[in-house]
């Protein structure tokens, strides 16, 4: 069985928890490094990165999320969770210069992509290796404007990547934790299982 | 893929969703929706007047002005929240237009309408909307509001009425869990709540949308009772920028509301804020300043 983290400092922690469940994942909630250990992989979930990014700085848990890729954790990063993986943030608030992220995603990620709240929109979209339309829900979502060369695009919109992914790390700039359909956790779960 | 769609029900609760676990704290300048944002709050509530102000100068108080909503917005990257009075169509409106991500309908502001309130369906921006009790919070509900906040009783610092409506609400939904499916359509009828409403809380154990604390958080222990209770969250108003230290105390907040079940860390993010906002036992205020008795 696959033994899965959520980071749950704060956002839709427990809706991935449910999908998680529902696929007979055993689920952890990581709030501080310790709750790390034997984990085969960690989803970061939709919230504020800002707000996440503070916390991972008050708990000292950067250091602890590279370790755990390095040492072959999966990770799996939905809207704000996105942008903490990638390597270059783009607007971010300028009294923060710039924003921390763990940069083991060879991508820069814009905030806000697609505008505010009111711009806010649910598709159908085509995801590689799922068959048939993807309810893919689009909140105050980011986009990946800049894709390094080892970086596989999974789904565009609009012209615009929006589901990545580079060896043990997947990005999606919307929220399948909250449409009901699993196959997105399912996949990363086949991932977590096969040794890498 | 599809034509997108925007505006609808699940975009906006999800979006209320990504809040949880978080403190969204009240702003009255672009200064401080920048402290706000740099010590981790979820969203930022814009106003003219904190809560505390708001009873300390008396008069009516409204929707901000558009140009200090703007200042914020374009301050932070975070979401910005400002709030209208109870019923004024209008100024939501307003706000819409704005571009402002969650409108609060709120007893906090003068009410515009002593019985109606907005009709939150008919907008695209998600609304919050405070209330006491259940049948309150699922009127509100449908009326489309996309989010929940136990109302406290604003700008006195003082726990006691955030904790009363949170123990009602969620003691309210414990109990028509217990009761027979049959009985459903009589709990409606008494609660004067919407019947498909009282159905899902029957089902789900929970309200439908996202539910979080207000009125009267000014420590970061008071902060973590809220979630201890089971609330999703926090609304920080005077709490913060009434305090001595603003920045220490609104990190301090933030941090008890994601490690709200473990007392070391609650111990050590307690120390040496400076003095909160001083507070106002809730017995002192005689009835017509009582802002949570606002909403029907």
């Amino acid at each position: 069985m696959a033994r899965i983290g959520v980071l749950a400092l704060q956002g839709a922690f427990r809706e991935h928890r449910a999908a998680l469940d529902r696929l007979g994942a055993q689920v952890t909630e990581v709030r501080l490094a310790a709750d790390l250990d034997g984990l085969h992989g960690l989803i970061l979930p939709g919230g504020e990165s800002t707000t996440m990014a503070r916390l991972m700085s008050e708990y000292a848990l950067w250091e602890p999320l590279r370790a755990f890729h390095a040492r072959g954790g999966q990770l799996w990063g939905t809207c704000a969770g996105a942008i903490l993986l990638s390597r270059e943030v783009q607007g971010a608030p300028p009294q923060f210069g710039r924003q921390d992220s763990l940069g083991l995603l060879d991508v820069t990620v814009q905030r806000n992509a697609f505008g505010r709240q009111i711009d806010s929109f649910t598709t159908g979209l085509d995801v590689r290796g799922l068959t048939g339309a993807f309810p893919a829900v689009f909140i105050r979502a980011p986009a990946f404007a800049r894709v390094g060369e080892g970086v596989e695009v999974l789904a565009e919109y609009d012209g615009q990547a929006v589901a990545v992914r580079q060896g043990r790390v997947l990005a999606t700039a919307f929220h399948p934790e909250l449409t009901g359909d699993d196959r997105l956790h399912d996949l990363f779960l086949q991932g977590c299982l096969t040794p890498a | 893929m599809t034509e997108a769609t925007t505006g609808t029900p699940a975009l906006k609760q999800g979006f209320a969703e990504m809040f949880k676990g978080g403190v969204i704290m009240d702003v009255v300048t672009a200064d401080q929706a920048r402290i706000a944002e740099a010590a981790g709050a979820t969203a930022v509530m814009a106003l003219e007047r904190v809560p505390a102000d708001i009873r300390k100068d008396g008069g009516v108080a409204r929707m901000s002005d558009p140009k200090m909503i703007k200042e914020i917005i374009g301050a932070v990257s975070i979401p910005v929240m400002a709030k209208v009075r109870i019923g004024h169509i209008v100024e939501a409106q307003i706000l819409q237009a704005l571009g402002v991500d969650f409108i609060d309908e709120s007893e906090v502001l003068t009410p515009a309408d002593d019985q109606y309130h907005i009709l939150k369906h008919d907008f695209k921006v998600p609304f919050v909307c405070g209330a006491k009790n259940l049948g309150e919070a699922l009127r509100r509900v449908g009326e489309g509001a996309s989010m929940i906040r136990t109302k406290g009783e604003a700008g006195t610092g003082n726990v006691i009425e955030a904790v009363r409506h949170a123990r009602t609400v969620l003691g309210e939904i414990k109990h028509i869990q217990a009761r027979p499916a049959e009985e459903l359509m009589t709990v409606s009828r008494d609660l004067q709540a919407p019947y498909e409403l009282v159905r899902y809380v029957h089902e789900h154990g929970k309200l439908p949308v996202v539910n979080f604390a207000a009125g009267g958080v000014a420590t970061p222990a008071d902060a973590a009772l809220m979630m201890l209770l089971g609330l999703d969250g926090v609304f920080v108003g005077s709490g913060i920028f009434k305090s001595d230290n603003p920045e220490r105390r609104a990190q301090a907040i933030v941090k008890a509301v994601t490690h709200f079940q473990n007392a070391d860390v609650l111990a050590e993010i307690s120390e040496d804020l400076g003095a909160p906002m001083t507070g106002i036992n809730i017995d002192d205020l005689i009835p017509a300043e009582r802002l949570a008795a606002r909403g029907w």
